[in-house]
């Protein structure tokens, strides 16, 4: 009697956190649905009151209508090439950092390790003008490179690359050393395939950091061309403030490409966002 | 003895391969991080604007300037609200959900986990962009949505009694996903002999907690603590985007510090004055850190 009272209660109790979760779950994906719904609706049904969730007849006029006055391709190209690049360069540097810093001794090793390391929880934002001002002098203002260049490197990534090299076996170095392999040798034969999962946690990450970036392309960029997806979605906003179907296609076109990257590649995305964070 | 001498023996190319490598990236990282940082310390001294010929020093001038300037003022104030309440808010909530979505009853929750996180992958403008259309006064599915249990519409950022709040359930909602796994991974990590043994001594649920899973956590809670809290010192784009445009919030009420750092500079090209605000989100943000390591000190 008592067991059955009591297994009643936990199923009671289980079906009151499954709501519960449920309804959480539904305040993180409405939004999307929100979304995607108001970009394929034709514009009497964006604005009626009350509001209509799911189209009566859909359209696909608003993401004509996008692509008609805003170049997204182009802006997706630049964001791109811009997040690849930097993305590309943090690796390098990171392994390469990464690996003298946990394998060679020298003089003053520590004290660039803590340096770098200082540096990282300083936001951009905090020193941003006299960024902006450093670039502008050397002629960065509206360039792609100026774009990259404060994106090339990353403390964290010099920081999770030598935590992660540090636990590669100093003998299996010293045995390829012995068997008469250069250091660069090393660092291609053994270190960066030892450390292939670590890259790739830093590569999501950085990629997709660089990716939502918007304080630097704003300051830094003026020419559409060089915009990024971020920055075109932000001046598409401004433009035609409140016609939310075609805001809201392009919101869809800027977020659809990393929705499917994230349900195909899930898992490895969230090691790689998390494990950034927690392997320190 | 044969095999030490040959390895000393090739310790002077691998020295010179780690100068080699280091110098270049330290060098870099001093000439973008380091003279910035430095750079901005100095120039706040100046009253230097972008485009006028003279460029005096000028003291703390800058610094009584901004103590009695309303709009720094407004700027700093939300912020510290901001801030504190979008990482308590965050944490409260991914510690919550973590413990849930942790217990072996809890069915799905791997499914769950990944559909809380889908937010945290998704960039600030494209996310911003859709709260603006969700809170609009006239229009936005949210006042439908409140309307369903009696409250009235609200003018969710035009209304600047509320506009701050709406930027922080917008801060919330997109980092609690992500929080929470951080949280679960490290509930995962306690090793269970630990609980066990603590339930065979006979400790209550809430004197395991307190005692065995919270300090083995204590890593993560700082990790998580230090890095929101920077994060929302330096907020940005959500606030950009939802202040643009005649349906964004009022400036003034959703005016955090990097914003006013942006108008100072960029729109007013006061570069000296807000050398001298980034200078203080400098030490904000140095002192923030250090405070709360100090609180929360890991044993590890």
């Amino acid at each position: 009697m008592t067991t059955k009272v009591r297994k009643m209660a936990a199923i009671t109790m289980e079906s009151f956190i499954q709501v519960f979760l449920i309804i959480i779950a539904i305040f993180f994906i409405f939004p999307f649905i929100w979304m995607i719904c108001t970009a394929v609706k034709p514009a009497t049904e964006v604005l009626s009151w009350p509001p209509i969730i799911f189209p009566k007849r859909p359209t696909m006029a608003n993401f004509l209508y996008v692509f008609k006055t805003a170049p997204f391709g182009r802006y997706y190209l630049n964001s791109i090439f811009v997040s690849g690049v930097s993305t590309l360069s943090i690796l390098i540097t990171s392994s390469l950092a990464g690996y003298v810093f946990a394998k060679i001794k020298f003089f003053s090793r520590d004290l660039m390790f803590y340096i770098i390391l200082a540096t990282a929880i300083l936001p951009l934002q905090s020193y941003l003008v006299l960024f902006y001002m450093m670039i502008a002098k050397i002629g960065g203002i509206d360039t792609y490179w100026g774009l990259i260049l404060p994106g090339m490197v990353m403390s964290f990534g010099i920081f999770f690359l030598r935590q992660n090299i540090y636990s590669i076996p100093d003998e299996l170095i010293d045995a390829a050393r012995i068997d008469g392999a250069s250091e660069l040798g090393i660092y291609i034969r053994i270190i960066l395939p030892l450390s292939k999962s670590a890259l790739a946690a830093i590569a999501i990450y950085a990629f997709t950091v660089k990716w939502g970036q918007l304080i630097w392309p704003l300051v830094v960029v003026s020419t559409k061309d060089k915009f990024t997806t971020e920055l075109g979605l932000t001046a598409f906003q401004q433009r035609f403030v409140v016609q939310y179907g075609p805001i809201s296609a392009a919101a869809v076109i800027c977020t659809i490409p990393t929705l499917v990257v994230f349900i195909v590649f899930n898992k490895q995305i969230i090691r790689g966002l998390t494990l950034t964070g927690l392997k320190g | 003895m044969m095999k030490d001498s040959k390895i000393s023996s090739l310790r002077r190319p691998r020295v010179a391969f780690a100068l080699y490598v280091i110098i270049p990236i330290f060098a870099f990282f001093v000439i973008i991080r380091v003279f910035p940082i430095l750079g901005t310390l100095f120039l706040g001294f100046f009253d230097w604007g972008l485009i006028s010929p003279t460029k005096p020093f000028i003291g703390f001038k800058n610094y009584t300037a901004l103590f009695n300037d309303s709009l720094f003022i407004i700027a700093l104030r939300n912020t510290g609200v901001l801030a504190f309440l979008s990482v308590i808010i965050t944490m409260a909530g991914a510690f919550g959900l973590a413990l849930i979505l942790n217990r072996k009853k809890t069915i799905f929750a791997d499914i769950y986990k990944l559909i809380y996180f889908v937010p945290f992958v998704i960039s600030w403008v494209p996310l911003s962009v859709i709260w603006k259309w969700m809170y609009d006064p006239s229009y936005g599915v949210l006042n439908y949505v409140v309307g369903l249990v009696g409250i009235p519409p609200q003018g969710w950022l035009v209304n600047p009694k509320l506009s701050l709040y709406s930027v922080i359930i917008l801060i919330v909602w997109r980092s609690v996903g992500f929080n929470t796994i951080l949280f679960s991974v490290g509930l995962k990590n306690i090793p269970s002999e630990y609980l066990e043994a603590g339930r065979i001594d006979g400790a209550e649920s809430i004197a395991l907690f307190r005692y065995i899973t919270l300090p083995l956590l204590k890593p993560i809670i700082l990790y998580i603590l230090i890095m929101t809290s920077i994060i929302n010192f330096g907020i940005f784009s959500p606030v950009y985007i939802l202040t643009v445009g005649s349906q964004g919030a009022p400036g003034n009420a959703v005016r955090v510090l990097v914003y006013d750092i942006y108008e100072n500079a960029f729109r007013y090209l006061h570069m000296g004055y807000a050398a001298a605000e980034s200078t203080i989100l400098l030490i904000l943000v140095v002192f923030l850190t250090l405070i709360e390591f100090k609180l929360i000190k890991p044993e590890a």
